[in-house]
């Protein structure tokens, strides 16, 4: 399911060719928006910039993900294909998590490259590059398993676009939370922030949509 | 209605009977599912909740005392957490009644899924505004990024959220099913973004909306009155829902009926004049 998925993505190209340049662009947008002033944080003196950057990090990367979902139930959206993977004997369970892992794999390549580019466009430091590292897979599996199943609730018709981000953004307001608090900690080291925690957070909230995901797509794959 | 009692003037053909037939069906459902959605029970029901929102308005406003550091703006409180608790109530009815409905499939079940959340949206706006405008007053601000008021409002969206999934253009039992999935998951996330906020804020500050205010006897027993108000006022509003609801669903069916049997009188009136050419 995930091969399937990821071999579409390999020959159509949407994700390296819109999505990624749109998430970049925010990026551009938050930098043009935000004054360059310097702040006094503690001991620390940074831009604004640069002391928001975690969270425009992770709004960026939340709204690339709106559209990777979108894509990923617009590929099954003709011919009924869902149904068709459904007669072809594929658990729904396989289906929820083989999309949310295909989602996933593009989602963690895309904010690779958006990381990169933060760093460059925002001049952030990086104190504990491992913390980052499990924040983004853990924070990007959340965002991929709420959202594959809050994508599959509104996919096949036409309010789709505009129901799917006021159904995922709520959900995720956990994810926003914890990713954006570990990637504090992670390029600052800042005393107070348990970056550690908020990963545990994150590793939660993934393995609860993991569960939630694969007992309710049974019921949704049914007849849609 | 209409339509048959027009065609029956020019009615010389049989299909012209079928529309007719339907009717006397039609009056006949009517008989069982009234023409409003007003009962003996929830005339009474309307009448208590009248009568007890007519003694929280007594209560609050008059006999009891302004408190001691917020004066006369605890009175917002009479009506806020009462909202408050409706608001809850109704989101989780829409669980319950969810999780009935997928393992029932039963109409009722999902109807009142629908009716819970969507009074239960009603009441957390009620909630929302009277809490900022208590909160002026006695914080001075009309928001503060509290877990609690942050925690809610992200409910509020997500409740506006399950409603929008209600009303997708699809075929009926998917939608309803689609939206009990969502009604269960949806209160999960009510509990998650709780704790995650309140955890969020509890690194930086504790909570600043604490109710330790000590009430006296007569401002406990004005809350209760406004609980007990609010309840009523919450089961009044629940059963007309549900009964619009249901009358609608009743509508549909009747006119996918008559326009069924209108197709089906079209198909013998072409199918007549094949014949005669």
């Amino acid at each position: 399911m995930a091969g399937k998925d990821l071999r579409i993505e390999f020959t159509s190209r949407v994700v390296t060719a819109q999505i990624l340049p749109f998430g970049f662009l925010i990026l551009i947008m938050f930098g043009l928006a935000i004054p360059p002033e310097l702040l006094v944080v503690g001991d620390a003196r940074r831009s604004v910039l640069e002391e928001v950057a975690p969270a425009l990090f992770w709004l960026a990367v939340l709204l690339s993900a709106l559209m990777a979902l979108g894509r990923a139930f617009a590929v099954e959206a003709h011919d009924g294909n869902l149904d068709a993977l459904r007669m072809a004997g594929i658990d729904p369970a396989g289906v929820f998590l083989g999309k949310a892992l295909a989602v996933t794999a593009e989602l963690v390549m895309v904010e690779i490259v958006l990381g990169l580019g933060a760093f460059v466009v925002f001049d952030a430091p990086l104190a504990n590059p491992v913390m980052l590292a499990v924040t983004i897979v853990l924070a990007t599996a959340g965002v991929t398993l709420a959202g594959t199943l809050y994508a599959a609730l509104a996919a096949g018709q036409r309010a789709r676009d505009t129901l799917v981000p006021l159904l995922v953004l709520p959900v995720l307001a956990p994810v926003l939370l914890g990713a954006t608090l570990a990637t504090r900690d992670a390029l600052f080291d800042e005393p107070g922030v348990a970056g550690w925690s908020w990963t545990m957070l994150l590793a939660v909230f993934a393995l609860l949509y993991v569960g939630v995901g694969t007992l309710a797509f049974g019921p949704l794959l049914e007849e849609t | 209605m209409t339509i048959s009692d027009s065609s029956s003037g020019a009615g010389t053909e049989a299909q012209d009977s079928a529309p007719q037939n339907a009717a006397p069906d039609g009056a006949s459902t009517g008989d069982s599912t009234p023409a409003n959605t007003g009962s003996r029970g929830t005339r009474r029901l309307g009448v208590a909740a009248l009568l007890a929102t007519a003694a929280l308005l007594l209560f609050g406003l008059v006999l009891s005392p302004p408190e001691a550091s917020q004066a006369e703006a605890v009175r917002l409180f009479y009506l806020h957490l009462p909202s408050v608790a409706v608001a809850y109530l109704g989101f989780f009815i829409t669980m319950v009644a969810s999780i009935i409905y997928l393992r029932k499939g039963s109409l009722f079940w999902d109807l009142v899924a629908g009716s819970a959340a969507e009074i239960g949206v009603v009441f957390s706006a009620f909630m929302l505004i009277s809490g900022s405008l208590w909160g002026r007053p006695t914080w001075g601000v009309y928001w503060v990024w509290d877990p609690r008021l942050t925690s809610t409002t992200v409910m509020v969206v997500m409740y506006i959220g399950y409603l929008a999934v209600r009303r997708l253009e699809l075929p009926p039992e998917v939608r309803s099913r689609r939206a009990a999935v969502l009604g269960i998951v949806s209160f999960l996330n009510v509990i998650v973004v709780r704790y995650s906020v309140k955890w969020w804020r509890g690194v930086h500050q504790g909570e600043t909306v604490g109710l330790d205010t000590q009430m006296d006897g007569l401002q406990l027993f004005s809350f209760f009155v406004g609980l007990v108000a609010f309840m009523l006022i919450f089961a009044w509003m629940l059963i007309h829902r549900f009964r619009i609801s249901w009358l609608r669903h009743e509508i549909d069916e009747q006119a996918l009926a008559q326009a069924l049997a209108e197709r089906r009188a079209e198909t013998n009136a072409t199918g007549l004049l094949g014949r005669k050419n």
